[in-house]
């Protein structure tokens, strides 16, 4: 079963159509990772770069490929992406954990300090996690990005949180 | 009362707004009529980022591109009547308009026009099951309508059908809205818009029901819905006995699909095909988005379901050539905007979802010049022409 039948990525998934970050450039720390896997026509993470570390190139319809060694890890183009498919890695945060950046566009946005469900690519709960940052310029445009501080062996694995309902 | 225009444009969504501001910049006097209380068709209730290049404004939301696209239409000197519905379109380009909304006095207009564009847009499939009347079932649309624009939620338990973008997106949107998705329900075994879309519902944990179908919506004491059952089905699309299931839902939103309205240029005998991949029949257009008729363009959705962008780049095309035809563009001009139009329209109809709507935008040019070759200089529908 793949992304088409079921929804979402698995990681082995992803692994075989979008090249990795190697551990030595996650030793180094925040990274983005477009889970992009689909030739559609989309590019605005290219120019949302200011690194120019994003390539879509031409035709618009192939899929971006991040060069890491110039990616600083910023998140614009995790908030820019209108497939929300961008997240930004941070495996050096800690000796025991990593942070994931996700966008996050439901209310309520958590708050930096607030303990979370950590989820994975369908929705599945995986581990508490706790916010440590959430940044929502103008130029994010109602995108808030949210960074979520979770065991290091689960960086690969949680993508989100679990959605609160507005009573 | 007669009025007179060089262009008139019906439906001001993405294809009408931007068919009209081109004519208006090129100097014509242009109306611009749509039956809606606000211009900007759908994009009002397009809250999420578009996809698409960043010459296309891609990574901008829906809503904000419909707010720019009414001010360019201001600034280019736009007429536009709102609460205003073409009824009919009649020999020597006359357009008949019902102007006024259900709460006030109506008045019958004729329009002459030089030029028509028609920008229609769309409306929505259904799926007929047991009980789909029932208060609660409604279009995809409709529920999207709902929460973006009235700012009311369609219920608090969802039953999603039709996991194509529509699907995917008014199901990201309701949840955005306070809503909870319960189930998507899709027959095919494959969800049908981009990924993306999908992934960003199922982290947020909707259950996806792929080769299922809805068999009844039940509705409670009160007459409204109540529950919906659902079953698997075969390679048919046929429920299989014995594999129901009831979820607790008060909506049940359809997401079936779109199909073009052009029902105003059936008025005019306008030559039509049909194309599975753009949705329905559809009036047949040269290059220049001129229908069989001279003078009379098409653009957007009416001509092919697609989605704003492509709807976009086909108004401006229509609208540059309303205008040569005015003769307030050069023909050199105007060929080098629709070349570089056109290779816009290419850029977006590439890759797996956009290759088949290539072939068949190609398909319909071929036809076009088979059929039609040089557009008619308007003529009166026999029917017409036999009651006069």
């Amino acid at each position: 079963m793949g992304l088409i039948e079921t929804g979402y990525l698995e990681y082995a998934e992803l692994f075989s159509r979008q090249t990795l970050p190697t551990q030595e450039r996650y030793a180094k720390g925040p990274v983005a990772i477009a889970e992009c896997v689909q030739e559609i026509p989309c590019n605005p993470c290219e120019s949302a770069c200011a690194c120019h570390a994003i390539c879509v190139g031409e035709p618009i319809t192939r899929l971006p490929r991040v060069c890491y060694d110039q990616c600083t890890g910023c998140g614009m183009c995790a908030a820019k992406c209108p497939g929300l498919a961008i997240f930004i890695v941070n495996k050096a945060y800690s000796a025991q954990t990593a942070t994931v950046s996700f966008p996050y566009e439901y209310y309520p946005v958590p708050k930096v300090g607030d303990v979370v469900r950590g989820v994975n690519r369908k929705g599945a709960y995986q581990c508490e996690a706790k916010v440590v940052k959430v940044l929502s310029p103008a130029s994010f445009d109602h995108t808030p990005l949210v960074t979520i501080e979770i065991p290091k062996h689960l960086a690969d694995e949680v993508r989100s949180i679990e959605r609160k309902c507005l009573a | 009362m007669m009025i007179r225009k060089e262009v008139v444009v019906v439906g001001a969504g993405p294809a009408g707004l931007s068919a009209a501001i081109e004519a208006a910049r090129a100097g014509a006097d242009t109306l611009l009529v749509d039956l809606n209380l606000k211009p900007g068709g759908q994009l009002f209730k397009q809250i999420h980022k578009f996809f698409g290049s960043s010459s296309h404004r891609s990574g901008t939301r829906g809503i904000d591109i419909g707010k720019l696209l009414v001010r360019e239409a201001q600034e280019a000197g736009v007429e536009l009547w709102l609460k205003s519905t073409v009824v009919g379109l009649f020999p020597g380009y006359k357009v008949g308009i019902q102007r006024g909304g259900d709460d006030e006095t109506k008045e019958l207009v004729t329009v002459h026009a030089k030029k028509i564009v028609i920008a229609t847009g769309a409306s929505e499939n259904v799926v007929r099951f047991k009980g789909w009347t029932t208060p609660g079932v409604m279009g995809a649309g409709a529920a999207q309508t709902m929460v973006n624009v009235n700012h009311v939620k369609p219920g608090q338990r969802i039953v999603m059908l039709g996991s194509g973008n529509v699907g995917l997106i008014v199901s990201y949107q309701l949840m955005q809205a306070g809503c909870e998705v319960v189930a998507l329900v899709e027959a095919a075994p494959n969800i049908g818009g981009y990924a993306v879309h999908a992934a960003k519902i199922c982290r947020a944990g909707v259950p996806l029901y792929t080769k299922h179908t809805i068999v009844e919506a039940v509705a409670g004491e009160d007459g409204c819905l109540r529950q919906v059952v659902i079953a698997q089905v075969d390679e048919t699309f046929q429920p299989i006995p014995g594999t129901e299931q009831t979820l607790e839902a008060d909506c049940v939103a359809i997401g079936a699909g779109l199909k073009p309205s052009a029902e105003l240029l059936r008025l005019l005998n306008c030559r039509f095909m049909f194309s599975g991949a753009f949705g329905g029949y559809i009036p047949l257009h040269n290059e220049k988005m001129e229908t069989s008729l001279s003078g009379i363009y098409v653009a957007g959705d009416s001509t092919g379901v697609e989605e704003a962008n492509t709807a976009l780049e086909e108004g401006r095309i229509a609208g540059v050539s309303a205008a040569e035809q005015l003769g307030l563009i050069d023909g050199a001009r105007a060929d080098a905007r629709r070349t570089e139009i056109w290779e816009r329209l290419k850029a977006l109809r590439q890759g797996p979802f956009g290759e088949r709507r290539q072939t068949a935008e190609d398909e319909i040019l071929r036809e076009y010049a088979a059929q039609v070759g040089v557009p008619a200089e308007e003529v009166m529908p026999e029917v017409l022409t036999e009651a006069i």
